[in-house]
């Protein structure tokens, strides 16, 4: 059985009304993860999209959650004071279904860490970039079970097999390795 | 590698279909930063001075600014280049919105139009693959309307669209190009898009834009949000309200439109309503306002909200900006819900919000004076506001006297005669000015208005009070933190600026100071125009954000080339001599630079005289405006020189 641990969990509070369709939370949140840090920019790379149709008011910052390897069964549509939102509006997941929350060369799965470093941020960068307060930080403690998660490296993998098969993926793996060795 | 920028045009040939990804020298860059200054370059390399505006060889540049894409606030501005079918000079009017950055990411730093091509079309930007696809389709359809139809045709909801609406196609000397919230209205760019038989412009990029100093950048970037957020919460004293706040002027957030309305011209510029406002009519503003904006929205990574989304029950929704809120209104002396909602059909036409409703009142004013008869405009309603639209219909579609009127005043009234033209009377270089008539001559806006050539007064003033403050202490409060002065000397000329006595206008500042701060303030917006920022947070305002002091900042660590303020006052002076250069060579003289002559009641025809001989020397130029061989030596731009004494526009040195 599993241990009962206590856990920081942190929550960002999104206020849609309060969104002005900016997507600086998109601009910061890809810049932290360029690699060296702040390096490059691309809202592509985003772990936060703001889902926008000015003409229609619609103003969702969604931010990106687990990769699934298939999609759900069925789609559900949102209608809210009268309008309505796209099909699968407000899923967090990155998902075969579409092009959301995955690298755009790469097709791999993007997930919001956030924000994750050292020494740790007093608040998620895309918080602290929405000087509207559409995006508010909160943290409070809770106990959990413990369970394990895979790291990053490993649901990439993943991805990459359910998309290419294993065979594939162990291939080139191999392939690869030999290359950057001999 | 190359930083900030892409190092990448797009060249299209329309006439000929071809599309082709040319890689652009770093030197370049150097010299003319990016946005305006290089736009300005291809202009003068390109298109030569007897080119048409509507002809197959002259350019239509969509060039981003140099750091748009980057994580600096509110840089976002497309600087659009072209020849002017109305002032027949060259034309940069900005838009701010998605669009720039959006090129960036897509790899490009400018699109750049030529040829013409035979049906209409429209191009489709998507990273690598640019196609030229078919637009007939679109023939007739709203600026607004093109954009939502394209993005569902492409089904890419994410691309960024910049269209024209039906006064483009019909080359409507004022017609705009509408982006989303945004809009480059001024010049006729519409016109020339039209021309070229482009209906739009497509955009979606999903690649990366570096920076050469990462952390020293962000560093940068969030000192100007902590300044943003700082100026938000302690608004200028002292000042009207539209410049005590940081973003475009805040009409879409503010109700009280007692200074708009009762100092600015109704009708064709020409009634003041000096005790225009009050309680009642301040109500029914309110709710009209109330009732019909549905969300204050912003641009691309900026936090200031500046634009609204307009939805009127039984009308498409638009989205507005600015000063356009009034323009409509005022010029049929009507009320806000009849501005709102004409706004609506003029957006999705596509046309200046400036221009359009003066040419309106400009017509009803000749059908009264009786210059134009019930010959000239069959069918006009009688009622007041039907007659605009009735007007507004006839010049997008060219037809009767839509068609003299769709070329602006200057050229209306020349085609009607008749005495016309004392009707034209607010025109600065044939193109119609803010509606302002003013008592006593202010000699910095002087100058300001008669050698503007983004033909704006607003595209050229913000970095300097309008006018003194009455008492000593709250011109010390003032210069206290005015740490975006690019020399302590400019606080000392505002300390010692009075309402009244010998220091006051139109004798102070002194023709000297003068220049001085016409320099600077119109320095600081050719550096927002090649870098792509924002005038809102910059330019446009008394202590901005950004400033000749962070700016050069910007660029080392952005774009990773060497600044320093020296190296970016003359960067900024080389492209600002070269847009000059451009528009002496297609005839622009001293003659031209005059404000309307109605603009000021109290004029002084030798201080004028001075305040121009005096500038143009500070400028470099000389007397008639042309800058000299040695000022364009100084610059680098020998090459002018040599055309401009080929030509006979300069003498050959002895
Ligand atoms: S930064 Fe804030 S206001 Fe801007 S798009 Fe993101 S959530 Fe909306
Ligand atoms: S919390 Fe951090 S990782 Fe998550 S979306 Fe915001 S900026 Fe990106
Ligand atoms: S200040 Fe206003 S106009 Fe300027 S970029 Fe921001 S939202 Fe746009």
């Amino acid at each position: 059985m599993a241990e009962r641990k206590k856990k920081l969990v942190k929550t960002i509070k999104v206020d849609v009304d309060k969104c002005n369709g900016c997507r600086a939370c998109e601009v910061i949140c890809s810049a932290f993860h360029a690699a060296p840090k702040y390096s490059g920019n691309n809202p592509a790379r985003s772990r936060i999209r703001v889902i926008r149709e000015p003409l229609k008011d619609i103003y969702v910052p969604v931010y990106a959650g687990e990769y699934t390897a298939a999609e759900c069964m069925g789609r559900d549509k949102y209608v809210i004071d009268g309008k309505e939102y796209d099909e699968c509006g407000f899923c967090r997941a990155s998902c075969p279904s579409r092009d959301l929350f995955k690298e755009p060369d790469s097709g791999l799965p993007l997930k919001c860490d956030m924000c994750e470093s050292d020494p740790t941020l007093e608040k998620p960068l895309c918080v602290q970039w929405c000087l509207n307060d559409a995006l508010v930080y909160e943290e409070r403690e809770e106990e959990v079970e413990e369970e394990e998660k895979p790291e990053d490296v490993e649901i990439g993998l993943e991805s990459l097999v359910d998309k290419y098969g294993l065979e594939k993926v162990m291939d080139s793996f191999a392939r690869m390795s030999k290359s950057k060795k001999g | 590698m190359r930083y900030a920028e892409t190092g990448f045009n797009l060249e299209i040939d329309l006439s000929r279909g071809s599309i082709e990804k040319v890689e652009t020298a770093p030197q370049l860059t150097e010299f003319y930063l990016g946005g305006l200054g290089t736009n300005a370059k291809i202009l003068w390399d390109r298109v030569p001075p007897e080119t048409d505006p509507f002809s197959p060889d002259n350019l239509l540049i969509f060039g981003t600014g140099l750091l748009c894409g980057t994580p600096a606030p509110g840089c976002n501005r497309t600087i659009v280049t072209t020849i002017s079918p109305q002032t027949q000079l060259m034309a940069f009017s900005m838009m701010g919105g998605f669009w720039a950055p959006e090129l960036k990411y897509a790899g490009y730093d400018k699109v750049i139009l030529r040829g013409k091509s035979p049906n209409l079309v429209y191009l489709w930007i998507n990273n690598d693959q640019v196609e030229i696809r078919d637009a007939s389709h679109l023939q007739g359809k709203g600026a607004v309307e093109t954009q939502e139809l394209i993005r569902q045709e492409l089904k890419e909801p994410k691309a960024q669209v910049a269209a024209i609406g039906l006064a483009g196609e019909n080359r409507v000397f004022f017609a705009s190009i509408e982006q989303g919230r945004s809009s480059a209205s001024r010049q006729g760019l519409g016109a020339v898009m039209g021309a070229k038989g482009v209906k739009a412009i497509a955009v979606r990029g999903t690649k990366d834009i570096h920076v050469a100093q990462p952390v020293e950048f962000m560093e940068l970037c969030n000192e100007v949000l902590s300044y943003i957020k700082f100026r938000e919460e302690n608004y200028i004293p002292g000042v009207i309200p539209i410049l005590a706040r940081l973003g475009s002027p805040q009409e879409m957030a503010v109700h009280d439109e007692q200074w708009h309305t009762e100092n600015f011209m109704w009708g064709n510029s020409r009634h003041r309503r000096r005790d225009y406002w009050n309680e009642e009519i301040a109500k029914a503003w309110m709710e009209t306002m109330e009732s019909m904006r549905t969300r204050l929205i912003s641009c691309y990574n900026c936090p200031l909200k500046c634009g609204a989304t307009i939805s009127i029950p039984g009308l498409p929704t638009y989205m507005m900006k600015c000063f356009s809120k009034l323009t409509y209104t005022m010029a049929a002396m009507s009320d806000l819900d009849f501005g709102f909602k004409i706004a609506q059909r003029a957006t999705e036409y596509g046309v200046d919000g400036y221009s359009t409703p003066q040419v309106m009142a400009f017509a009803l004013e000749l059908y009264e004076a009786g210059i134009l008869t019930d010959q000239d405009l069959p069918g006009m309603p009688s009622e007041n506001e039907e007659r605009f639209y009735w007007l507004l219909d006839r010049i997008v579609r060219r037809e009767g006297i839509g068609d003299v009127l769709a070329n602006g005043t200057h050229w209306a009234a020349q085609q009607i005669g008749k005495g016309a033209e004392a009707y034209a009377h607010n025109n600065i270089k044939k193109h119609e000015q803010l509606p302002l008539k003013l008592g006593m001559l202010n000699p910095i806006y002087f100058l300001m208005y008669c050698t503007g050539e983004k033909i704006n007064i607003t595209q050229i003033e913000g970095q300097f009070p309008q006018a003194p403050f009455p008492t000593r202490e709250e011109r010390e409060a003032f210069v206290k933190e005015w740490f975006q002065v690019p020399d302590e000397r400019f606080k000392q000329y505002f300390l010692d600026w009075e309402l009244r006595g010998e220091n006051s206008m139109p004798f102070y500042p002194t023709v000297e100071m003068c220049c001085d701060i016409v320099d600077w303030q119109e320095r600081m917006h050719y550096i927002d125009d090649a870098l792509g920022m924002c005038a809102g947070l910059s330019s446009f305002h008394l202590k901005p954000p950004y400033h000749i002091h962070n700016y050069p900042k910007f660029i080392s660590s952005g774009a990773g080339i060497d600044m320093d303020e020296a190296k970016l006052t003359q960067a900024a002076k080389r492209y600002r001599t070269l847009v000059r250069a451009i528009n002496i060579r297609r005839g622009l003289r001293r003659a031209d630079e005059k404000p309307p002559e109605d603009h000021w009641k109290k004029r002084f025809p030798e201080l004028e005289a001075k305040l121009l001989d005096e500038y143009y020397k500070f400028k470099g130029w000389n007397n008639e405006g042309i800058p000299t061989q040695e000022s364009l030596h100084e610059l680098g731009l020998d090459y002018i020189s040599e055309d401009f004494i080929q030509r006979g526009i300069l003498p050959e040195k002895e």
